[in-house]
């Protein structure tokens, strides 16, 4: 190290060449990184850090709104109270109307031989509140690998899409929201049945379809669901609605912007959905079958006996 | 002895600080406008102390930071580098700037750090960020003398405590 008497007024004290390797050192980590796979390993070590810096820094939100909770009036807590209650009994409501469709749908699945019905398993989840990026959209859960989560499930809230999980970390995951630019996810119009792909805007509250074609059927108001496309986010899941319609630069697509379905910036707890949804395409085919391996007996060459019998 | 620990203790306590700073949640509104309060610290420690906060430090800082926020590893330590660097060559100029000049350095510097963002994302494939991230560098220039003075103040309180 340098002495504490040199740096006084000596004007080059820090060697570019020092810079030069320090940067060429910044630049070979964050292309490794780019690359992936390669820095998994630090990446892991350095989320068990990471993980109680995130609790601590949104532990005075916390604070706040715990101290928010104690006094609030009794007034506020009651109304909130008449409100919760007035949803619930139009949401159990809703219920039942919906057990007798399930029922129906079962039944008439059953006539179809279809193979299995959409069984929804969720798990719970709260936000944990800090800011990592302004303009990135991702935020943090209080579930990780321990709660048995895994990237790429798809994440909900009560009236929508809100995202998928992009890294899990022990006890904590990153969820990238449905607006963060680098985002897309399929979708189809709910009304005409068209297929499109709503990418993030970067923008809380809107979302962009910049390729429609000319002749698709699109009108503001229109409902978004999740096609189930691309098998990362089941199908018909609400995901937006359109505001606005317009042409693109090229002239060659109409261009549209919806709002989100779900309270992106303001849900404090989401649902993460557990089943994967069914892979896209037809079923695996069978494994081949043959006579047990002892009574096959010599077969010309190339041509073995399948799959050993299974005891 | 004693003296000096306490030294490094708020040394490592303002970056500690500056950390939870930058991941503390803000409204939506208020987010573009938090300023780099790491670089902050990073430039005052350069310039009051740079026997410790030399380019290693600013190094490593940032690979500590890009693991918090999950970004890139790297693009921070990019960042904090060339920031410690410019702050470390000019700093026998910089140290006998009044405050507010001191301020408009840090400005000029924040808005460099942005074009080194800039690059990076560009280089690494990610989409341009949107007209409020000019902002964050003018708060960062009105926050500047607040921190600035007060860990000013903190230190002397600390030499005079003994």
């Amino acid at each position: 190290m340098r002495s504490d008497t040199a740096t006084l007024f000596a004007e080059g004290t820090v060697g570019t060449l020092r810079l030069i390797v320090y940067l060429a050192l910044a630049v070979v980590v964050m292309i490794l990184d780019h690359r992936g796979q390669y820095l998994e390993v630090l990446r892991r070590t350095a989320s068990l850090a990471v993980e109680p810096v995130y609790r601590l820094a949104a532990f005075p939100s916390q604070v706040a709104r715990a101290t928010r909770t104690a006094v609030a009036t009794q007034d506020q807590l009651a109304s909130e109270n008449r409100e919760l209650r007035e949803q619930l009994l139009l949401a159990q409501a809703r219920l039942r109307r919906l057990d007798t469709l399930v029922a129906q749908n079962t039944r008439l699945k059953g006539l179809l031989e279809a193979q299995e019905n959409l069984g929804l398993r969720v798990q719970f989840a709260r936000l944990v509140n800090v800011d990592l990026d302004p303009f990135r959209h991702r935020v943090v859960l209080d579930v990780g690998a321990q709660q048995g989560l895994a990237v790429g499930q798809p994440v909900i809230d009560a009236t929508g899409v809100m995202g998928q999980i992009v890294e899990v970390l022990p006890n904590t995951s990153i969820v990238m929201l449905v607006t963060d630019p680098t985002h897309a996810v399929p979708v189809v119009v709910e009304r005409t049945g068209l297929r499109t792909i709503a990418y993030g805007s970067g923008v809380i509250d809107r979302l962009e379809l910049p390729n429609i074609p000319i002749s698709g059927d699109v009108q503001v108001g229109d409902k978004l669901l999740t096609s189930g496309l691309g098998g990362r986010f089941p199908a018909g899941f609400p995901v937006g609605e359109i505001q606005s319609i317009s042409n693109d630069a090229s002239g060659m697509f109409a261009a549209a912007l919806a709002t989100p379905a779900a309270a992106l910036d303001r849900s404090g707890e989401v649902l993460l959905l557990r089943d994967q949804p069914q892979p896209y395409g037809p079923p695996s085919p069978e494994p081949p079958v043959g006579p047990p391996a002892e009574l096959a007996g010599p077969g010309p060459a190339g041509v073995q006996p399948g799959e050993p019998p299974s005891p | 002895m004693n003296r000096r620990r306490l030294q490094l203790w708020l040394f490592a306590g303002s970056f500690a600080f500056a950390f939870l700073l930058q991941l503390m949640p803000l409204p939506q509104v208020l987010l573009p406008l938090k300023p780099w309060w790491i670089g902050l610290a990073l430039v005052y420690w350069a310039i009051e102390a740079p026997e410790r906060a030399g380019l290693g430090f600013a190094f490593l800082l940032g690979l500590a930071g890009d693991a918090l926020t999950g970004e890139l590893l790297g693009e921070q330590s990019l960042r904090l580098l060339v920031l410690a660097f410019i702050v470390l060559r000019f700093r026998a100029r910089l140290r006998f700037f009044p405050v507010w000049q001191q301020a408009l350095a840090v400005l000029a510097l924040f808005l460099n750090d942005r074009i080194v963002i800039l690059m990076v994302r560009g280089f690494s494939g990610a989409p341009m960020p949107p007209p409020e991230f000019w902002i964050s560098p003018l708060l960062g220039m009105l926050a500047c003398p607040l921190v600035f003075l007060l860990v000013d103040d903190l230190r002397l309180r600390l030499r005079g405590s003994d």
